[in-house]
């Protein structure tokens, strides 16, 4: 039992994966082991402000303790519309706003898909059968990550960001965060107007 | 004038905590030992890596990398306990739409100070560190918001940190995955690859050289975010090779449009790929869909044109 669990628990993740590319691309380019990894520290330490920002979790903790996210679920419960693609398009929008400002937990696929957004999307297409239904869940689930996607990078302090801006200074290319997250805004407006079409159309031609 | 140390003692002292959490949880259970471990070496990051040189550093990014990279951190991911849950519920209706204030205080902060900041001065210098004023003003923001959410719902004093770590351990090992990989870029750097790259991909492009590569870079972000399951990966090895030597050395096109519409290119990818199972297959089993790529599905037609977009967007403002 023991022995398998631990067979189990030595997968490489994603960070393994990183830490092999790391060490073979130093050592194929070129550079000893102990260059490779000075090099690798050198960078790590100067781009610790992109991890530096999950200083907020404390608040976010104590906010979701006072019941943060039971207050957003109230408020997307309360969305109106009158179909299916007009209830999803009210929620691209919140969704896409609240994650530009930063606020990417508090709506989410466990937290508010599931138990607000399908069941409300759903229940504005009476009769339908059961692969429309299951249709239109499918959609409740990406107009969330569309939303999420497309919405957050706005935000300065969101780590991809933060990413783009370490990366390019390892390059001695210095960019302000405002600077990369403006550049965010016209493919935001795209992916609502191209998302939000999709869902006006499925409206128009029905969900099946 | 304050700098990025401030942050980082601020940020160290956090995951300082975390530790000590985690520590006083494996005295109960061994098993949480790894998480403790690891947020305890990310402090010694933060509140001493300037003190370091950078092969010790080097030593400490691969020791996080051990103790996080294989599975042997805990997610304490156990369902609430139905107290907490009626908890939160009566706090939400007690505190209403006013929780959301504080949260919002920090965007709000951030963007002030990003505009503002170079008008706060201290001894005939700057306040803050004109080069970091977003991250600095990040910071502000957060102490502030905290600081008054404090003073407002009086909870326990240790209840902000024992959530923050419940949430972090949520996390995981991929809180550092971000960092990691713009470390990579640092090795890319000083290896050439870019450039052993970038010169072959040029030869294999049409004559109109500008607009293949920038459709090479999005598309190429798109496949291998496909392929990776996660855009943050892509970005620097496609970034390295395409986008740094052609669209910025030879083209002379603007890194900061570049790099952030490239990166949304690489979230088109991320709509279409099962491979990120958090997105896509999760949610089709949380809405008990039959078919499991019934979300990317529902996503395809709008990744596919958003990616058009995209590219038409870095063709058109990166190089005007």
């Amino acid at each position: 039992m023991r022995g398998l669990s631990v067979a189990r628990a030595l997968r490489p993740n994603a960070l393994a994966l990183v830490g092999v590319a790391v060490l073979a691309t130093g050592l194929v380019g070129g550079l000893d082991l102990h260059a490779t990894i000075a090099t690798l520290g050198a960078a790590f330490t100067k781009g610790r402000y992109v991890t530096a920002v999950w200083i907020v979790l404390p608040l976010i903790g104590l906010l979701e303790h006072a019941g943060l996210r039971e207050r957003a679920a109230s408020l997307i419960a309360g969305l109106r519309g009158a179909t299916t693609g007009r209830i999803l398009v009210a929620y691209l929008l919140l969704r896409q706003g609240s994650a530009a400002l930063g606020l990417t937990s508090i709506a989410g696929q466990a937290q508010t898909v599931r138990p607000l957004i399908a069941p409300m999307a759903e229940a504005a297409t009476p009769n339908a059968d059961a692969s429309t239904r299951a249709r239109i869940r499918a959609h409740a689930a990406a107009t969330d990550n569309i939303g999420l996607f497309f919405g957050e990078d706005i935000f300065i302090a969101i780590s991809s960001i933060l990413l783009i801006r370490a990366f390019l200074g390892e390059y001695g290319i210095n960019v302000a965060p405002l600077a990369l997250s403006v550049w965010a805004i016209p493919t935001a407006i795209a992916a609502f107007l191209v998302h939000g079409a999709r869902l006006w159309r499925l409206d128009r031609r029905g969900w099946r | 004038m304050i700098g990025l140390s401030a942050l980082y003692l601020v940020a160290g002292l956090m995951f300082l905590s975390f530790a000590l959490l985690g520590l006083a949880r494996a005295r109960r259970a061994a098993r949480d030992l790894p998480n403790a471990l690891f947020w305890a070496l990310l402090a010694a990051s933060f509140l001493v890596g300037d003190r370091l040189s950078d092969f010790q550093n080097g030593l400490l990014v691969l020791a996080l990398i051990a103790v996080g990279g294989f599975g042997l951190m805990t997610n304490p991911l156990a369902a609430d306990p139905p107290d907490t849950r009626a908890a939160r519920a009566a706090g939400a209706a007690r505190w209403g739409n006013r929780l959301f204030l504080p949260a919002l205080l920090i965007p709000a902060i951030a963007l002030l100070g990003t505009l503002f900041a170079d008008r706060l001065t201290l001894a005939g210098g700057p306040l803050l560190d004109p080069s970091q004023v977003t991250l600095l003003s990040l910071g502000a923001g957060v102490l502030l918001a905290l600081a008054l959410a404090l003073l407002w719902l009086r909870p326990p004093l240790l209840l902000p940190l024992r959530e923050g770590a419940r949430i972090m351990d949520q996390v995981g090992w991929a809180a550092i995955l971000p960092q990691t990989l713009a470390a990579l870029g640092g090795l890319f750097g000083a290896v050439g690859l870019g450039e052993a790259i970038g010169g072959p991909v040029s030869l294999l492009l049409p004559p109109d050289q500008l607009t293949a590569a920038v459709f090479a870079y999005t598309i190429g972000m798109a496949l291998l975010t496909m392929a990776l399951g996660n855009a943050f990966a892509a970005f620097p090895v496609m970034t390295a090779a395409i986008a740094l030597p052609l669209l910025v050395g030879q083209h002379g096109g603007s890194p900061a449009v570049i790099g952030a519409i490239g990166m949304l290119s690489g979230f088109c990818g991320t709509l279409m790929t099962p491979m990120a199972a958090n997105f896509n297959i999760v949610p089709a089993r949380l809405l008990a869909l039959d078919d499991r790529l019934g979300v990317i599905r529902a996503q395809v037609p709008t990744a596919l044109v958003l990616l058009l977009v995209n590219s038409l967007f870095i063709r058109w403002f990166a190089f005007a």
